[in-house]
């Protein structure tokens, strides 16, 4: 497919503008711009399996902590070179996933849903009580990353937020035009029928589940050494599967671009809100979240629609649409 | 005589968890909702509870029907004006949207009630009663105040499976449960169970926020454990049904003792997660669930 000139002048321009902001950008635009790329990296990587297989998964938190931890657990031994460990945290992330996928894969819709978010809970126990390990609820200091100046630093970590958000967004593109991205869209339109068809479901849910995880632990481990502190409800808040889920919303879920668009938009919304009312910021991300998922339920596209929904036939809704309860499988 | 002693503060503890967990069974098998706002209502409750007892001398047993109240009213309003909205909508969605409002909520409660951890402690306290006072074969002990929210709890359970079984709205609830299309061919008003339920829901999760007030500390942001806990008694016992949920809680309550003994209270929920995973891929009906009733 030939792209229209306009378009790729624009894609010049951005891609000029991200290698020369950290050269010219304040710190706090260079702070704002690498949570971002964090944001970008993160709906990608839940839009592979949240998008792509249509499994309502609230597992981001669970491999972005695993991500945090390993790295963290391995940059404080002292003997892990700062790529390798952010590597060998995307690793444990997705070890992880291939050990509770084939198990947690098998439940479908809110079975699935529930159980990936009780999951984090799980995590956020499981880390809280091994202290010898991961220092409990105190949390763990890591490292600095050396001897560099903070302003190389926050460079370093831009570049770095920038390669996750690259590697997820590239993950998800070869994974889209894949013949798993094939099979896991048969998953999203019908399961049972792709199991007919000799799709082999369980197989293309937990390729989808371990990309996903891949790309989360490398942005959680990747993030730890930039915070440089992590403790269990902050690694595994349930906020980090939650934002995804609704950057993928404002953009268009199951689409290459909709998750990248929407964490950007999303990233404005909220620091919009962090500015502005500092104690009372969740309660206000929650408005937000309500309200963009009942004026706009097809992400930004859909706008206008969605207000007219809401002042017409907006009362329970058409009968006829009321899907039925899912039977577990 | 341990192992006797565990299983009755389990079944202690599993009486309450029934409570805990009803309301979100219900309203998880007739909305097809599931419901991550239960547990900052069962915080809410709690609280009120807290400032009744602090401030009126209201006893906390007395006041689980009176918290059950406004909770109803809130659980109504939330139904009409959002749930409603995105009832048609998939489980991502309807999951999301009431995982915003519970941001709200936790938020107003955070602003409301501050950080701190509190607690009802009744003055006089309720003591214990010493079984082997009575049966010296039996050196047992049972705690008043965990039996009397025990029996409270399952009294509710009691009642709300009699308004299932013999009213009107109990019938209609019934109904939409089954089968939701011949409910409405049926000429029941679906809209109107909807949120009758889901008000039912949020007045249980009061009440039994009201019960265990003087057992548990409470915290405007305890809200998620108590969604676990509900979430697997649910499934372990089977969705949307009294039995289902009494069954869960009494599993959960025993499970949850004989855990903390032989691998420490901190292991609590990766246990029942662990067990309910296992048990989910077995049984995904639940122990009194029927298959393909879901």
């Amino acid at each position: 497919m030939k792209r229209p000139p306009v378009m790729m002048i624009g894609f010049g321009l951005l891609a000029l503008a991200i290698v020369a902001l950290p050269f010219a950008a304040t710190n706090y635009l260079l702070r704002l711009t690498t949570i971002g790329f964090m944001y970008v990296a993160l709906a990608s990587s839940w839009n592979i399996v949240g998008g792509f297989t249509g499994y309502p998964s609230f597992g981001t938190a669970d491999f972005f902590g695993i991500g945090a931890y390993a790295s963290g657990i391995l940059r404080s031994s002292g003997a892990f070179p700062l790529p390798l460990s952010w590597l060998l945290g995307a690793a444990a992330a997705t070890v992880f996933s291939l050990m509770v996928g084939p198990a947690i894969l098998r439940l479908r819709g809110h079975y699935f849903a529930v159980a990936s978010l009780v999951l984090a809970a799980v995590l956020r126990e499981i880390t809280n009580a091994a202290t010898g390990l991961t220092g409990g609820g105190m949390g763990l200091n890591l490292p600095t990353t050396g001897t560099i100046s903070v302003d190389a630093q926050a460079r370093l970590y831009y570049a770095s937020m920038l390669a996750a958000a690259l590697i997820a967004v590239g993950v998800a593109t070869l994974i889209w035009r894949s013949r798993w991205g094939w099979a896991m869209r048969c998953v999203e339109q019908n399961e049972d029928a792709a199991t007919v068809l000799g799709v082999n479901t369980l197989a293309t849910k937990i390729v989808a589940f371990a990309a996903s995880a891949g790309t989360a632990g490398l942005v959680g481990a990747i993030y730890a050494t930039w915070i440089g502190y992590i403790d269990p409800t902050d690694a595994f808040d349930d906020l980090l599967s939650v934002k995804p889920i609704v950057m993928a919303f404002i953009g268009g879920v199951g689409t290459i671009f909709g998750p990248v668009a929407g964490a950007i938009v999303f990233l404005v919304l909220e620091e919009f809100v962090w500015r502005n009312v500092l104690n009372f910021h969740a309660g206000i991300l929650g408005i937000i979240i309500v309200a963009l998922l009942i004026f706009m339920p097809g992400g930004l596209r859909n706008v206008a629609r969605g207000i007219e929904r809401f002042f017409t036939a907006g009362r329970t809704g058409h009968i006829d649409k009321v899907v039925p309860p899912a039977v577990p499988s | 005589m341990l192992y006797l002693q565990i299983l009755i503060n389990g079944i202690l503890l599993g009486g309450l968890y029934a409570c805990i967990a009803v309301g979100f069974s219900l309203v998880w098998g007739v909305l097809n909702v599931i419901n991550i706002l239960h547990g900052s209502f069962i915080v809410l409750g709690a609280y009120l509870a807290f400032f009744a007892y602090t401030g009126l001398g209201v006893h906390p047993y007395l006041f689980a029907p009176i918290a059950a109240l406004p909770l109803f009213i809130l659980g109504y309003a939330v139904q009409l004006v959002v749930i409603n909205k995105v009832i048609e909508a998939p489980v991502l969605v309807t999951m999301t949207a009431t995982f915003g409002l519970t941001l709200l909520l936790d938020n107003l409660m955070l602003v409301a009630f501050q950080a701190n951890f509190r607690k009802v402690s009744l003055s006089p306290p309720l003591g214990i009663i010493d079984l082997s006072d009575t049966f010296p074969a039996l050196d047992l002990i049972v705690p008043v105040d965990r039996l009397a929210s025990m029996l409270f709890a399952l009294l509710f359970v009691g009642l709300l499976y009699l308004l299932l079984r013999r009213t009107a709205v109990g019938r209609a609830i019934v109904a939409v449960r089954m089968d939701r299309y011949a409910a409405t061919l049926m000429g029941v008003n679906t809209e109107k169970v909807f949120a009758v339920t889901f008000a039912l829901g949020a007045a249980l999760a009061g009440a039994a926020g009201a019960l265990l007030s003087p057992i548990f500390p409470i915290s405007p942001l305890a809200g998620t454990a108590y969604l676990g806990k509900a979430f697997v008694i649910c499934v372990l016992g089977g969705l949307g049904s009294v039995s289902g949920a009494l069954v869960g809680g009494l599993v959960l309550g025993i499970l949850e003792s004989f855990g903390a003994l032989f691998f420490g209270p901190e292991h609590s929920l990766t246990l029942s997660f662990t067990v309910l995973i296992l048990f989910l891929l077995v049984r995904p009906n639940g122990i009194m669930g029927k298959r393909g009733f879901v």
